[in-house]
């Protein structure tokens, strides 16, 4: 039994944490939500040198075949810097989708991801309706069930966990439906564009072009259980920034002639922002380990409500500066709130945990 | 990372489960605040010590196996999973022994410890007072110096356990002009001697589960200090720790109960109560995994306040889930359907305010972990 960092693995996460904090990502954010790439773009390669992109690839085409709890060490420093980009896509999702196709597939993309030539991103609906910067990406995927498909299987879900990619296979919860169509894998044709509360996410609708899968639901639903779980380790590196921010914003802010954090309403908030960080990464690093559907859920959770909290907490301990463009806190709000949803609400995911267990006994450990 | 579990880890897992399918009472022993509950609990108490099973991380000497500290935590997930009746000597077991651990003498330590493992001396706590409660420090009641050992004066209140218990450990101030964290002394004394006037306190349950202590001149032989005198607020805050975090509250308790509340969520088919219930479930997988991490590496001096805040939320949280599944039902006390979960509801609402208020601690975490100023 092993839940904690490896000396090695504490190492990589300092490492990123100071490449990123002299990288000037508030600049680069503000750049990538203009539609100016560029910075954004060399951060992104800074990161690829130090193997972030190559993580999640195999060593067949070029990448490390880290295991996942590498890759939560890494997407938890992306989250605490709030980086523009698609950070699960690129990192974990598309990966290990491309791996798991192989072939062709996997060959023509997955050298140019682990070196960081290119950028990926994905449509998976329902968890993930729109493909994020798509305009930037070197490589944009669809993964959906031909259409009609879903309406047909919407009808006859009785939660919203029969909807997840993986869910009935995997679990056993949910009763197999002859009718369900196979998930496909397409090229994305990039269609309109819609704004995101986060403004570094530049959403894009996708349409299916050249087919890669016609029945690939299997591997669609474990690299979206490796994006969950990279989502979940953004989320909680975003809360963990936010509480960071926080307590020295309340060490200095001087109200009623001294600071505010010495008030009891200020530190018992951020107090249980503390607590609720504090026992969501467990969780995180237990579904690294794991990998399967409800442990990946559980970690979604317990991050997003945590990131929640500590977004909501800092805020109101920054007050109006907090409330401005301008002051950079919204960097980690509006990307809390927009992770929030994607890769799986947190009903979905509850959905999921629940069927789950209730489908079959589980051992006590 | 890993979640591997060695064999000897598993085989003792194997071992205490069926050990517990054997042995633990089918039905709930009486209330362990009663004269009638507190014989059976002691009583279990001595069956679990016969298999070695009370205190498995102790010492063999004292009843112990020596056993790393994962097979406690095995132990105690069995331990709930089995619906195994509360530890009446949990005071002792969880909050004293590990003081004399600390800090306590080998005489001490063999004189105590064999009993306390069989629940021949039960052990209440006497920390508060009626004027020292949060504020611990204020405590007033005094110990004074006599031939061979000291004297007790003054009033204890809110002792967990004290009305059956046999013997009781808590703060005495035994220099009065120092300053207030200093001059405290960590004693233990006999709850029949001569000097002590029990009162036992009905809870909001009902039964008397803590109870006023009053002190005239009881007698405590030097042989019972713990620490030194004058040390006792250190030594004190150790328990302290202990109390709060997971020696005291382990991850099996609530293990069970949400795999208990997940049954009770299936049967009740009641879906707009399906969020509550997955939350409490993965919270009390994430206290689960916490522990097992928390075994990895020497916890912060001051983990048990965050664990505190966790655990009593959590367990509000689950109770509170459960009686509101039970809809009408949930207020029917003494019924096999619902009245487990509403003694767990009634146990629960006082976890925010034992072993140090929840403010209390959330205080010690803005403070000590954040850095806030004070």
């Amino acid at each position: 039994m092993k839940l904690t960092l490896s000396d090695e693995q504490a190492r990589f996460g300092a490492t990123l944490h100071d490449l990123l904090d002299a990288a000037d990502v508030p600049a680069a954010s503000r750049a990538w939500a203009a539609g100016d790439a560029v910075p954004g773009c060399a951060v992104w390669r800074r990161l690829a040198d130090a193997g972030v992109t190559a993580l999640a690839v195999p060593e067949k085409w070029g990448g490390l075949e880290a295991s996942p709890a590498d890759l939560v060490v890494a997407c938890e420093e992306l989250g605490h810097h709030a980086l523009p980009g698609p950070a699960m896509e690129t990192v974990a999702a598309v990966p290990a989708l491309l791996a798991a196709l192989g072939g062709a597939a996997a060959e023509r993309w997955l050298p140019a991801l682990a070196s960081g030539e290119a950028l990926a991103t994905l449509a998976a609906p329902p968890w993930l309706p729109y493909a994020v910067d798509a305009d930037t990406a070197g490589v944009s995927l669809l993964a959906a069930r031909p259409a009609g498909a879903a309406d047909l299987l919407a009808s006859g879900s009785p939660t919203a966990a029969a909807r997840l990619p993986g869910a009935t296979g995997a679990t056993g919860a949910i009763v197999a439906r002859p009718a369900r169509a196979a998930v496909g894998v397409w090229v994305g044709v990039v269609g309109e564009a819609v704004a995101s509360v986060d403004p570094t996410r530049r959403l894009f609708e996708l349409g299916p072009g050249e087919m890669l899968a016609d029945d690939a639901g299997g591997a669609v639903g474990r690299a979206l259980d490796l994006g969950a779980l990279a989502c979940a380790a953004h989320l909680l590196g975003a809360g963990r920034a936010m509480l960071e921010t926080a307590v020295e914003y309340a060490k200095q802010r001087v109200q009623f002639g001294q600071p505010i954090g010495r008030f009891q309403a200020i530190k018992h908030a951020l107090a249980d922002v503390a607590v609720g960080l504090e026992f969501a990464r467990p969780l995180l690093y237990a579904a690294a380990v794991t990998l399967t559907p409800r442990d990946v859920s559980a970690a979604k959770v317990a991050c997003a409500s945590a990131a929640h909290r500590a977004a909501r907490a800092a805020l109101q301990v920054h007050g109006a500066i907090g409330y401005t463009e301008e002051y950079g806190l919204g960097r980690w709000l509006t990307r809390v709130r927009a992770l929030m949803a994607a890769w799986g609400t947190s009903s979905d995911h509850r959905a999921r945990v629940l069927a789950t267990l209730t489908a079959q006994a589980e051992p006590w450990s | 990372m890993n979640l591997d579990v060695d064999a000897d880890t598993a085989a003792f897992r194997a071992e205490v489960r069926e050990w517990l399918a054997a042995n633990a009472p089918a039905a709930p022993l009486p209330s362990v605040d009663s004269a009638e509950g507190d014989a059976a609990h002691r009583e279990w108490e001595r069956l679990l010590t016969g298999a070695r099973l009370s205190a498995v991380s102790w010492p063999v000497e004292y009843g112990g196996r020596d056993a790393p500290p994962m097979h406690w935590l095995v132990f105690e997930e069995e331990y709930h999973a089995a619906g195994g009746p509360v530890r009446i000597g949990q005071n002792g077991l969880f909050l004293l022994a590990p003081t004399l651990f600390g800090h306590g003498t080998a005489e001490q330590r063999d004189r105590l410890l064999p009993r306390m493992a069989r629940a021949d001396d039960v052990w209440a706590q006497a920390w508060s007072e009626p004027d020292a409660g949060s504020d611990l420090a204020a405590i007033r009641s005094r110990a004074t110096r006599t031939d061979g050992g000291w004297l007790l004066y003054g009033q204890k209140t809110w002792s967990s356990r004290a009305a059956y218990a046999d013997r009781a450990f808590g703060l005495f101030r035994t220099d009065p002009d120092a300053e207030r964290h200093r001059g405290l002394t960590y004693l233990m004394f006999d709850l029949r001697a001569e000097g002590v006037t029990v009162r036992p306190i009905r809870q909001l349950g009902g039964a008397p589960g803590f109870a006023e202590i009053f002190l005239d001149g009881a007698f405590v032989p030097d042989a019972d200090v713990i620490g030194a005198p004058g040390d006792g607020w250190r030594v004190a805050m150790s328990t302290a720790g202990h109390e709060r975090g997971l020696s005291l509250r382990s991850p099996g308790r609530f293990l069970a109960a949400a795999e208990r509340l997940v049954d009770l969520w299936r049967d009740s088919g009641d879906s707009a109560l399906a969020g509550r219930v997955a939350d409490a479930w993965i919270a009390a997988q994430a206290y689960k995994m916490h522990g097992y991490a928390a075994l990895e590496r020497p916890p912060g001096p001051h983990a048990g306040s965050l664990g505190k805040l966790f655990w009593s939320e959590l367990d509000l949280a689950l109770h509170e889930t459960a009686l509101d599944l039970l809809g009408p039902h949930a207020e029917v006390r003494g019924s096999s359907r619902s009245g487990g979960w509403l003694d767990g509801y009634l146990f629960a609402l006082a976890g925010p305010i034992y072993a140090g208020t929840n403010e209390i601690q959330r205080t010690i975490v803005a403070d000590r972990v954040l850095g806030l100023p004070r």
